[in-house]
């Protein structure tokens, strides 16, 4: 684990049991076994993982919302089992399933949440930013999702906290409000909050994380900056640095791997979609394209692709559906 | 971003204000839901005209109002305290509301001491309505009932609320909807809160001075019509809010 600066959450070995299930013959069932991490002020921190991986446990573990099995945890320097109104009024914290009553309407719930803070964040500040104006007097049940994701944001940030957890944040998003709801994140990060998430998306920790912890059947497996993990390679694969991954889409039965150099792969994994894997080099596309000048072939689609998180993601934490 | 940047430390509102403000937003909460103020309002009224139009309570007290107002009282507390408190706190529950809140300043002991609170209010305004309309009726309480009267209504109170918090907490939000609605059709009508245990069955009027209902009704009329405590009714109302407040902390499920 990377050595602390100045953290606002540290986990250490954190153990987690429930149960008793029915399934398991009524034994427990251990959901999170030594889940250690480090969240840093002024960094965006993401737990990626695939669904029921521990990651949502973890997190509330941390927000004091369920009794942890074993393992320490420190929020702020104290421990949020035993956390008081004090610890939480310097936390922000919005959930999987946003935690919002169907009746109430968003600017009433806010500046209601705002009054349980000595210096709430100006409720029509706050309000703008997320465009909540827009559908203040929508009964929350009637909100789109991406609706009721920036409310219950604007929920967790009313009391402008030093730590923010968000659970799955860009979940039922449109790119627009994705786009609106990153800035405001990065914006928060920049100005020295602490922020922790969650997300089973590849692409959301690659554009927002600092740091990211790799989460699989309740264990760290992997950390790092998306770049330090972007560098990770199995050991069979040590050249995989240069690995590009060329997808196209052309007539089907083209012998493709003949015109290619040897050290590729080919495949063509349905009738005229071909995927060609390997240290691809100009030589390789200009070989390619010759073919295809020499044949008449026009693709009907190409894209080149570098090595992703997903990829990283896939070789760690294998590729068995769970 | 000047808006969240915090020179100092964000602290919470003091606990008073806490619990204040989530009194007050779950009381209107309530007081705007239609179905709720049917349960709280609408049916206890209805059921006070009726039994001062028929014939139910003849020979019980000096009017048939006069013996009908006491029990409606106590049919406004199981309303609210029991019904309307335990569904809202069910559906409260599966929305993921008690586990957001939680994690606010208000905190799980503030959100429950909000809900009393809540229920508190939603009652004081039941006892204007309906008293009101009692005395439009013809009602002539005691003057000395008033005390023992209303912190029986309190007592009453605490210990319907703890039984809808240990319902809501335990079983699925649909489930809480059909157990608290469906008690509070039987008990209301055969628990002895409106209609005096002497008038019910024998057989059941053993059982009916043990029910919340029949002990909360009892102490209500005996406070009303004659001014006096009925001690061994209190108790019991005691008991149920010690034993049900212990089970709901004990087997309450915030998730």
């Amino acid at each position: 684990m990377r050595s602390p600066k100045s953290p606002v959450l540290s986990i250490n070995g954190l153990i987690k049991d429930v149960g008793p299930l029915s399934s398991l013959d009524g034994k427990m069932l251990r959901v999170v076994s030594g889940v250690s991490l480090i969240a840093e002020r002024g960094e965006v921190t993401a737990l990626l993982g695939a669904n029921g991986a521990g990651k949502t446990t973890t997190l509330e573990c941390a927000q004091g919302l369920q009794k942890r099995n074993g393992g320490s945890i420190s929020l702020l320097g104290e421990d949020p089992a035993e956390a008081g109104a004090g610890l939480r009024a310097r936390v922000g914290v919005m959930l999987q399933d946003g935690g919002l009553p169907p009746s109430a309407r968003p600017l009433p719930l806010l500046r209601h949440i705002a009054g349980l803070y000595a210096n709430p964040w100006p409720l029509e500040d706050l309000v703008g930013r997320l465009g909540i104006d827009t559908f203040s007097r929508t009964s929350v049940r009637r909100l789109s999702g991406g609706q009721k994701q920036r409310l219950a944001l604007a929920a967790a940030l009313i009391g402008r906290p030093e730590v923010l957890f968000l659970d799955e944040p860009s979940a039922g998003l449109d790119p627009q409000s994705r786009q609106l709801v990153f800035d405001l994140i990065t914006e928060l990060r920049d100005s020295g909050m602490g922020i922790i998430l969650t997300t089973h998306l590849m692409d959301d920790a690659q554009r927002l994380a600092d740091y990211v912890y790799i989460i699989d059947a309740g264990r760290n497996v992997a950390e790092g900056t998306v770049q330090e993990l972007l560098q990770h390679r199995p050991v069979e694969d040590q050249d995989a640095e240069h690995v590009r991954t060329l997808v196209f889409e052309a007539p089907a039965g083209l012998d493709v791997a003949a015109v290619l150099p040897a050290g590729v792969e080919v495949s063509e994994a349905r009738a005229g979609s071909y995927t060609v894997t390997g240290a691809l080099t100009p030589h390789h596309l200009a070989a390619l394209a010759q073919w295809w000048e020499a044949k008449g072939i026009m693709p009907a689609s190409m894209s080149l692709q570098a090595r992703s998180l997903e990829d990283v993601f896939l070789d760690i934490s294998g590729k068995d559906i769970r | 971003m000047s808006a969240a940047a915090l020179k100092e430390q964000q602290q919470p509102a003091t606990l008073l204000r806490r619990v204040l403000l989530q009194g007050k937003y779950e009381a209107l909460t309530m007081l705007r839901n239609g179905e709720q103020l049917i349960l709280a309002v609408v049916l206890p009224l209805l059921a006070l005209v009726g039994l001062t139009v028929t014939p139910f309570l003849d020979g019980m007290g000096s009017s048939r109002v006069n013996v009908a107002v006491p029990g409606i009282l106590a049919l406004c507390a199981m309303s609210t305290a029991f019904t309307g408190q335990g569904i809202a706190t069910g559906f409260d529950r599966r929305y993921g509301v008690l586990r957001f809140l939680s994690t606010t300043p208000l905190g799980r002991g503030g959100l429950i001491a909000g809900k009393v609170l809540s229920v508190l209010a939603v009652l004081c305004l039941q006892v204007v309505v309906v008293g009101t309309v009692a005395l439009a009726l013809g009602w002539q309480p005691t003057a000395a009932g008033w005390l023992p009267g209303l912190g029986l209504l309190a007592l009453g109170a605490a210990a319907f609320t703890s039984l809808g918090l240990l319902v809501a907490g335990t079983v699925r939000p649909e489930a809480t909807l059909a157990i608290t609605n469906l008690l509070w059709i039987l008990l209301g009508a055969m628990g002895g809160i409106v209609i005096p245990a002497e008038r019910l069955p024998a057989a059941a009027q053993a059982v009916i001075h043990f029910l919340p209902s029949g002990a909360l009704g009892e102490s209500m009329r005996a406070a009303f019509l004659g001014g006096a405590v009925n001690g061994g009714a209190a108790l019991i109302l005691l008991l149920w809010t010690v034993i049900a407040g212990a089970a709901a902390i004990r087997w309450f499920k915030w998730n």
